[in-house]
């Protein structure tokens, strides 16, 4: 009856709001995770790059007190640093590269110049196939490439064409797959489909080197209509850290080190702007409110070479006009200004227009406190700031501008900011990258700012989806989003969220187990009764203050760490998850914890080291190496337990050491995860 | 009692802290301010489920008197504290999930078909939106039978849940 159904009416309508808010009480759960799992890669990676201040530091340090270590020549380390006047004319190394020569067993692409279609062709076909490019065409590849560049303004002015769309690209960090993924959906580039990238070819991704092959070449084939922007990443410095010279050394044995010298060229004349129609500005990072576009057009780009700071000794050799660098502020470590015997390098080539100028801001300090290394070839520290605030900036959503401490460099820049440089300009819109987004683009400030970003899965599988951008005669954008899948099969947000939770706390138990002495013995401090507790409370405190990670600890310490019945935590669980590789007796806790910290910027070192890339250094070699980079960190290691660890590393006694296994024993590996954290 | 005061306090001073983290994740620009439109994640993360209705009433509670599109955290705190202590909108238990599909699922089959379940959603009481609704089915729906399973879709969420 009536009455029947009206009941059963209502009860399906508060069954139904019931259901509702349930599953919307879930989702805000998911956001959540999916947020602070964002914030934990987010800040490592951050983090990461300021840490990078140490190792360019190191660099110098070995420098200074490098004594006959690998015998007699300048090494690629001080070429990167402080590389020589290219004594070849460019007339000169032309030559040089058409007289290597290509084996008869060589399959892959065999190029001329200049390219055509059939070349480009041959290139995607191969990359497909995984065929990669010969050293020597990979070095005519960038020579052509180079010369192209110089006649190049910084800023690049486009217009939309008639009836043709520009296709705006922002970071692939490597990633191969994305950009032929985009090739696929948008048309190869060409004066139909021109586009834009905008910075951040290389590093993190497997596949930069192949990357930049594509990009150049088609920017080489169709000067007119494929732009490319320098990023942040487009320095060596920067590609030390995150693995584009490592993929270097490894892919090319022969030609590595001409290479990365070449490319550093190449990098520091790509231009660092895009302007299209006079209305759309295109940078990698952002603007600040000192941004001047006018400046920006004349400054000389190609000096500089890195946004970071080599180091802080002052040295009194140094020719004059060099006054007095500050110290690099990192992390508690100030070294004594005491510069020894110096090693007799093309130090004095400060005068040349190559050497690097530094940029990069340790956390906290003023923007104004930056490169203060100056030489008279270099630019000065307004300049160069024009140049960061570009590279490395990123919009807030609050008015006003203030340094980016997060990054180290560059500014945070509000609506207020954009509005005001748009209006001067007589512009609408500012594109720019330099920020993962989960969408793979992001619009803010009103409008007037578009993030876009072309690297999908960027932190971890399913973490965002990639997009691009076109944009037409009206100038308005259009989104276009993709996501590279190595599964068939969609995931839903709630397996992207526990897969990229997953990748997420591991990266922090690992942070945890890198800084294990100090939390111990700060965990030790609270705990007055020796229970193996402390308070939460307290956990999350000393958590904060020994890794100096910005992060969500409370939200996240049901991931890391056991409560006892209490409800206190058992701080020793913290570390329970991970265990070292292959336990080695004779290496004390401290030894193992300071090697896995600092794993990334050793094995940068060691590849440098390995001369002839033959995977293997000699016990010597090691000896030193960590005799210095130990001295340098002012980390207190027994000269017996390094020597007795040399020993024991090399297992075959033939005095060598296959450092990939060393490092193997030494990583860290997950009781419960053996699965190895490659991508693909 | 002096004690009772003192555990009191310290639940409090515990609740302060467990708000203070949820909020921070949000706070993208330390500042203590957080977007307005996040603050329905914030306080449903924090274990509450207010209705949208109830949700605007929190955030006129706490908004300023000019809207600024932010919430600063010091308004935040007192009301969420009330919430949290007076266990408002409280978490809906596994059993009563179970009943309220179960309601739905009229002819008792043990599933919902996708129209039935895509119908009450969309239509009834404070409706998904399209993109809440694909979300759900994806992760509700058997894909080859184009059914809801709801127990146990229930018993998968419940266990998601670390609490």
């Amino acid at each position: 009856g009536g009455c029947n159904s009206t009941a059963t009416l209502l009860n399906s309508m508060k069954a139904a709001i019931l259901i509702q808010r349930w599953y919307r009480r879930y989702i805000a759960r998911l956001e959540m995770r999916q947020r602070y799992t964002w914030n934990i890669f987010q800040s490592i990676e951050y983090a990461g790059e300021q840490d990078q201040l140490q190792l360019s530091s190191f660099f110098s340090f070995m420098l200074d007190n490098f004594t006959q270590l690998n015998g007699n020549g300048p090494d690629l380390i001080s070429h990167l640093l402080d590389p020589v006047v290219d004594p070849w004319s460019d007339r000169e190394r032309q030559t040089m590269f058409e007289q290597i020569t290509v084996p008869e067993s060589y399959s892959g692409p065999h190029l001329t110049f200049p390219l055509t279609v059939s070349h480009t062709n041959a290139l995607l076909s191969a990359f497909k196939e995984q065929q990669p490019l010969h050293g020597r065409y990979m070095l005519q590849l960038l020579h052509q490439t180079k010369k192209l560049l110089k006649q190049m303004p910084n800023v690049i002015h486009l217009s939309t064409p008639y009836a043709k769309e520009i296709t705006i690209c922002g970071d692939l960090h490597g990633r191969l797959d994305d950009l032929l993924l985009i090739f696929y959906k948008n048309g190869l580039p060409s004066a139909e489909t021109p586009y834009v990238f905008n910075g951040d070819f290389v590093d993190r991704g497997k596949k930069s080197v192949e990357v930049i092959i594509l990009l150049f070449a088609y920017q080489l084939l169709y000067p007119d209509h494929m732009t490319l922007n320098r990023g942040n990443h487009e320095d060596h410095i920067m590609n030390l850290r995150y693995g584009f010279t490592k993929e270097v050394m490894q892919k090319y044995k022969t030609h590595g080190r001409d290479i990365l010298l070449l490319v550093q060229d190449v990098f520091s004349l790509l231009p660092i702007a895009t302007v299209i129609d006079n209305k759309v500005l295109i940078v990698h990072g952002g603007i600040s409110d000192m941004t001047d576009l006018y400046l920006l057009s004349s400054i000389e780009r190609h000096k500089v070479k890195t946004d970071c700071k080599p180091t802080g000794t002052v040295d009194p050799v140094f020719p004059q006009g060099q006054p007095e660098s500050p110290r690099c502020r990192s992390r508690g470590q100030d070294h004594g200004n005491t510069p020894k015997k110096r090693r007799h390098l093309t130090r004095q080539g400060s005068s040349s227009s190559s050497s690097s100028s530094s940029l990069c801001s340790p956390r906290g300090s003023s923007r104004l406190t930056l490169c203060r290394c100056l030489s008279p070839s270099m630019l000065s520290p307004t300049d160069n700031l024009q140049v960061v605030d570009l590279l490395w900036s990123d919009p807030k959503s609050q008015p006003g501008c203030s340094p980016n401490t997060f990054r180290g460099g560059g500014s945070y820049f509000g609506p207020d900011v954009t509005r005001r440089l748009l209006e001067r300009h007589g512009m609408t819109l500012l594109i720019r990258s330099h920020e993962c987004k989960q969408e793979g683009y992001e619009v803010c400030h009103d409008g007037q700012v578009i993030t876009i970003f072309s690297a999908s899965n960027y932190y971890e599988e399913g973490s965002n989806r990639g997009a691009y951008i076109k944009l037409g005669r009206e100038l308005v954008p259009r989104f276009f989003q993709y996501q590279v899948s190595r599964n068939t099969r969609k995931l839903t947000l709630t397996q992207r969220v526990n897969v990229a939770e997953g990748s997420a706390v591991r990266a922090v138990q690992e942070k945890l187990f890198s800084h294990r002495s100090e939390l111990m013995a700060a965990f030790q401090q609270y705990d007055t009764s020796n229970s193996g507790c402390i308070s939460v409370s307290e956990w999350a405190l000393v958590v904060e203050s020994v890794v100096r990670l910005d992060l969500p600890w409370r939200t996240l310490r049901p991931r890391l760490a056991r409560l006892a019945p209490d409800g206190s935590i058992d701080y020793q669980s913290c570390f329970e998850d991970m265990g070292p590789g292959q336990p080695i007796p004779q290496v004390t806790p401290n030894l193992a914890e300071t090697l896995y910290r600092y794993r990334t910027d050793l094995e940068i070192i060691f590849n440098i080291m390995d001369k002839d890339h033959s995977g293997q250094i000699s016990i010597e070699e090691f000896r030193q190496t960590w005799h210095l980079f130990s001295a340098h960190l002012g980390v207190e290691v027994d000269d017996r337990a390094i020597d007795e660890l040399a020993k024991s590393i090399d297992f075959n006694k033939d005095g060598s050491i296959d450092f990939n296994e060393f490092l193997e024993a030494f990583r860290v590996v997950h009781k419960l995860d053996v699965k190895d954290q490659q991508q693909g | 009692m002096a004690e009772d005061k003192e555990s009191a306090e310290a639940i409090v001073s515990e609740v302060h802290k467990k708000i203070r983290a949820a909020f921070d994740v949000f706070d993208h620009e330390f500042n203590k301010t957080v977007d307005v439109r996040e603050i329905g994640t914030i306080i449903r993360s924090l274990g509450c489920f207010p209705n949208e209705g109830e949700l605007h009433d929190v955030i006129a509670e706490i908004e300023e008197e000019e809207p600024t599109g932010y919430i600063r955290f010091e308004k935040f705190l007192p009301t969420m504290t009330k919430v949290l202590m007076e266990r408002k909108f409280r978490p809906i238990p596994e059993d009563l999930m179970l009943q309220a599909f179960e309601v739905l699922d009229k002819q008792k089959k043990g599933h919902l078909e996708l129209e039935e379940l895509t119908k009450y959603m969309t239509q009834e009481g404070e409706p998904f939106t399209q993109e809440e609704m694909e979300e759900m089915l994806s992760a509700a729906m058997d894909p080859d039978k184009n059914l809801i399973f709801y127990k146990d879709f229930v018993s998968m969420m419940t266990v998601d849940d670390p609490r």
